[in-house]
């Protein structure tokens, strides 16, 4: 089955997988506090891997590997590109808060992200359940291993076990469910699965009941309501370099495991999962933006946040199916891909500025914590303001451009009900818009409780300053990413 | 670039410069960047005046380029009559502005002058989008440097108010954006506003329109009863937002509806013009006897703006071209009284810091100059003959008399509403003998301020006496729109 493209697909995963086992080699001699070679040789890997994965997705090919394991298109790339960018963004900001934090030294924090990239990497080329399982699975042993490394920390180790187990148990969903479609079909290849659903000879039943826990394994590692609960404690409980690391990445591998299986395998079945969708959406919007309202602490409103954006994504997918157009459904994944992707750079700022205030022995998570925090630093104030009104989705800003053209996706098929979600949805950004603003309202109303300037190394200045102005571009100037989400989704539906 | 660009990016471009002049030490420079970069703003929005054709309802000074192609969004700017002067009204306030808060702001000058500069190419930007995503950018964006200088430099219960307006507007607007979406569905994938007024809708689609963009402009108006955010964020609000606020925030939501909900919305406006001529009724005559019982002046010039605010879609949805091109005039005649107002209750403030009107009396007696000027504002704020305010509420009732008696009678009551509490105030605060220490140490007005007042005076006074400018750049707009409003899309 090895053919003579097979190689070529995998090529990014392969020097991941590479570069992962020679850095967990090399941390071993190095006994600096930084752990300045694995930090160093990471950001290389990073480097090298948004440049291959950004080249392929620029030449366009549909390539497919292993006798169809695996596929490298346009959106693979992309997302590969986006995740690759993320982690060496989470690198850059987290470096200071992990060496300080004596995470087992820091090695393990790089060379288990790199493991959990390459999970993330193996999900989103996945042509194959058992594949989007695997990657799946590598990647969220990563991030068990990541919750724990400080492992004389309390929250930390309870945060650890909290995901361990609600972790577990939505990977046996989802496995529950892949193997009821296989089952059902005979087959795990995802066009296999696809032209089988499509017959319409196998019994409906069957492939529901599968389908529920597919979508169950697919909410859950969204975070959707009701599977949220480990969104809040993991968040708030993890180490804040690795919530951002399991913030970021796999929210793109989500994303990818949700069009591989739901869409590319599952289309045929979309009037089911569609409402599905809904219902989730309908949930996740209401409680991720009541709950946030409520929140204390930083990260785990950030936490309900995400609950509440991903009712957002939702919306987006499952408007796809809804107008019957190709056109339509290439509109309403495309702009889903564009939420996830502009979120994740949300995610990654946001929480940057999280770890920035913290210093040793003193985790900056409480919301009074940033109290005048425009005074100590106007910068760091005014980046923080950015992703919060980019969240609440305020114009200029990329959040807004994110629902507008999610909305507009989900009235452009001009279903009455479909209206009323999106009046549903705007209502209850406008309840996370209370959230939000109160965290803007600590940082420029309230007199900080100390003057001490903000110290921060100068990549990181630097790397924070590109993060939150990106999210003022391409509010202003969304075009060319959502010109590459379209040409992407347009591609994979195509196939 | 355009002349319409330049107006609106120059103004953002120097707030932002002002953004990175972080230091303390710099405080005078920035003042004067701030001061140089408000006067240049205000200077090339002036040849538009002179090039502006008068005689015709066509979008002039247009900029169409592609922005966002994917959903057919375009930067496509323009202004007709309608639009024209809040152009040059937004750029005029801001230089004031900018003066009034010179030595008054000593904290974060930067951010506060930065703030207010931006807010000033925002809300050009709101009059000139001819695109709805464009507008939507502009009239939403314009609440975070709102919400900025409400909560950063406002009043002890500054951070109440300003999520209050924050709240508020987003709600609406956000219903607003659901219209707007819908519309583009509607015209196969257009944003462009010239081509929503063209198009059909049925009269189910209209009402549902309706009400989503009544949200969204009524509160921004405000228009009673969703009128209760605008008192709290006004006595709150520095001096220079609420300025700015009376004078230009408020007149996005009635530009709204002459954009948006008459146009495209011609049935349903008619059918529901009952609703919106009794909401502003009411706004007009309750909200006018709740001014009368206000103790805090800034109060009161808020919910006198409430009334004044009510005679602007009193006139729009009597439908002729008295009434529009009254509400009109109205709008640009209380940007300049009601910013006076404010500005003027600003300079009590500054010396005595308290907005109260029983901690004044017999001010006249200490700041003879400035007491002056007050009686000016206060007598255009009654629609005094002569004053700017006068002109717009006399063609709204005349326009209201036409369209119903009563109704015109209605209205009229407002002069002896606005009248009574103006002049009550005027009299506890200026006249009658000095009450307390506090007013005997005050001292008349400075130079800057004379300055400020002067130009503000000029403006009122000109109006008053010669609106011809006024009306005659309007009047091809207003036909036109009269004309739209009256032809049925239906079948």
């Amino acid at each position: 089955m090895i053919d003579k493209f097979s190689w070529v697909a995998i090529y990014p995963e392969v020097v991941l997988l590479v570069m992962a086992c020679a850095i967990a080699l090399l941390d071993l001699f190095d006994r600096s506090r930084g752990r300045i070679v694995a930090y160093v040789l990471s950001l290389l890997t990073l480097v090298v891997l948004i440049a291959l994965t950004g080249m392929n997705a620029a030449a366009g090919q549909t390539i497919y590997g292993f006798g169809g394991l695996v596929v490298s298109d346009q959106m693979a790339n992309w997302l590969k590109c986006f995740s690759a960018v993320a982690v060496a963004v989470a690198f850059v900001y987290g470096r200071t808060y992990v060496g300080l934090r004596g995470m087992l030294r820091g090695g393990e924090w790089y060379v288990l992200s790199l493991f959990s990239l390459f999970g993330v990497f193996v999900m989103i080329s996945a042509n194959n359940f058992l594949l989007i399982y695997l990657g799946l699975e590598c990647m969220t042993l990563a991030g068990y291993a990541m919750v724990a490394l400080r492992r004389d920390h309390v929250t930390s180790v309870e945060a650890a076990m909290k995901y361990f187990v609600l972790g577990a148990m939505a990977s046996g969903f989802l496995l529950y469910g892949l193997s009821m479609l296989y089952g059902a079909t005979g087959t795990l290849d995802i066009s296999a699965v696809f032209r089988a659903v499509a017959t319409g000879q196998i019994k409906h039943q069957v492939l529901v009941f599968g389908l529920v826990f597919v979508v169950a394994g697919v909410a859950f590692k969204f975070g959707a309501v009701p599977f949220h609960m480990w969104i809040p404690d993991v968040y708030q409980g993890a180490p804040t370099s690795v919530t951002l690391m399991i913030g970021a990445a796999p929210k793109l591998a989500a994303f990818a495991m949700a069009i591989r299986l739901l869409v590319e395998g599952l289309l045929p079945l979309a009037i089911d999962w569609q409402q599905m969708f809904g219902l989730l959406a309908i949930a996740s919007l209401l409680i991720g933006n009541l709950v946030a309202v409520a929140q204390a602490n930083l990260k785990r409103m950030l936490a309900y946040s995400t609950i509440g954006q991903v009712g957002f994504i939702f919306l987006g997918l499952m408007a796809g199916v809804s107008g019957g157009t190709a056109l339509g459904a290439a509109n309403a994944y495309s702009s889903a891909m564009f939420y996830v992707v502009t979120y994740v750079l949300t995610t990654l700022a946001s929480f940057g500025i999280i770890l920035l205030l913290s210093r040793e022995g003193f985790e900056s998570e409480e919301i009074s914590d940033l109290a005048g925090l425009n005074q100590r630093s106007p910068l760091f104030a005014a980046i923080m303001a950015v992703c919060l009104f980019s969240l609440a989705g305020i114009p200029p800003l990329v959040g807004f451009q994110a629902k507008l053209s999610v909305l507009q996706a989900l009235i452009s098929t001009g279903y009455v009900v479909h209206l009323g979600l999106a009046v549903f949805a705007v209502l209850m950004s406008l309840i996370g818009a209370f959230a939000y603003l109160r965290v803007v309202k600590v940082m420029y109303f309230d007199e900080p409780t100390t003057v001490a300037p903000i110290q921060a190394p100068w990549d990181m200045r630097a790397l924070l300053t590109v993060n939150g102005a990106m999210l003022l571009v391409l509010g202003i100037l969304p075009g060319a990413l959502m010109t590459l989400c379209a040409r992407a989704i347009v591609q994979m539906l195509g196939t | 670039m355009g002349w319409l660009s330049l107006a609106i990016w120059m103004p953002i471009a120097i707030g932002a410069l002002l953004l990175l002049l972080g230091r303390e030490s710099q405080v005078q420079l920035v003042r004067w960047i701030a001061l140089i970069g408000s006067l240049v703003s205000f200077l090339v929005t002036l040849p538009l005046y002179r090039g502006f054709r008068l005689g015709t309802p066509e979008m002039q000074f247009v900029e169409n380029h592609s922005w966002i192609a994917r959903f057919n969004v375009n930067y496509h700017l323009g202004v007709d009559g309608i639009s024209f002067w809040f152009v040059l009204l937004t750029a005029f306030m801001t230089v004031i502005v900018v003066i009034a808060g010179w030595q008054v702001i000593e904290r974060r000058v930067n951010q506060y002058m930065a703030a207010f500069l931006i807010l000033s190419g925002l809300m050009i930007g709101v009059f000139c989008a001819l695109d709805g995503v464009l507008f939507y950018v502009f009239f939403e964006a314009t609440l975070i440097p709102m919400y900025l200088i409400i909560g950063v430099w406002g009043g002890p219960n500054r951070i109440y108010a300003a999520f209050k307006f924050f709240l508020y507007t987003l709600l609406g607007s956000l219903l607003m954006l659901v219209a707007f979406i819908y519309l583009y569905a509607r015209a196969d994938g257009s944003f462009d506003i010239l081509t929503w007024h063209a198009l059909p809708l049925t009269g189910t689609e209209q009402t549902m329109l309706f009400f989503a963009m009544l949200a969204a402009f009524a509160v921004k108006v405000p228009m009673w009863p969703v009128h209760t955010w605008l008192p709290d964020v006004h006595v709150e609000a520095p001096t220079g937002g609420s300025a700015v606020l009376a004078a230009i925030m408020l007149k996005l939501g009635a530009y709204g509806f002459l954009r948006f909900s008459l146009p495209i919305l011609p049935d349903a406006s008619r059918e529901w013009a009952w609703l919106m001529v009794g909401l502003s009724l009411v706004a007009v005559i309750y909200v006018g006897l709740v001014a009368l019982v206000q103790q805090d002046m800034k109060k009161l010039v808020a919910y006198s703006s409430v009334a004044h605010m009510g005679f602007v879609t009193l006139g729009f949805f009597i439908f002729n071209d008295l009434g529009i091109s009254g509400g009109l005039v109205q709008m640009i005649a209380h940007g300049f009284v009601s910013g006076a107002m404010f500005l003027s209750i600003g300079v009590l403030y500054d010396r005595v810091h308290s907005r109260e009107i029983s901690a004044y009396g017999g001010v006249v007696s200490k700041m003879p100059r400035f007491t002056t000027f007050a009686l000016l504002f206060a007598m255009a704020n009654c629609g005094l003959p002569g004053t700017a305010g006068f002109v717009g509420e006399w063609m709204v009732i005349l326009g209201a008399v036409k369209f119903n008696f009563w109704i015109g009678l209605l209205a009229a009551t407002a002069l002896i509403l606005g009248a009574s509490y103006t002049l009550w105030m005027f009299k506890r605060v200026y006249f009658g003998p000095v009450t307390n220490d506090n007013v005997r140490k005050l001292k008349d007005i400075n130079a800057r301020e004379f300055f400020m007042l002067s130009v503000l005076a000029v403006a009122v006074l000109w109006m008053g006496i010669y609106p011809k400018p006024f009306t005659d750049v309007m009047q091809a707009s207003v036909d036109n729109l009269i004309k739209q409003v009256a032809v049925s899309k239906l079948n």
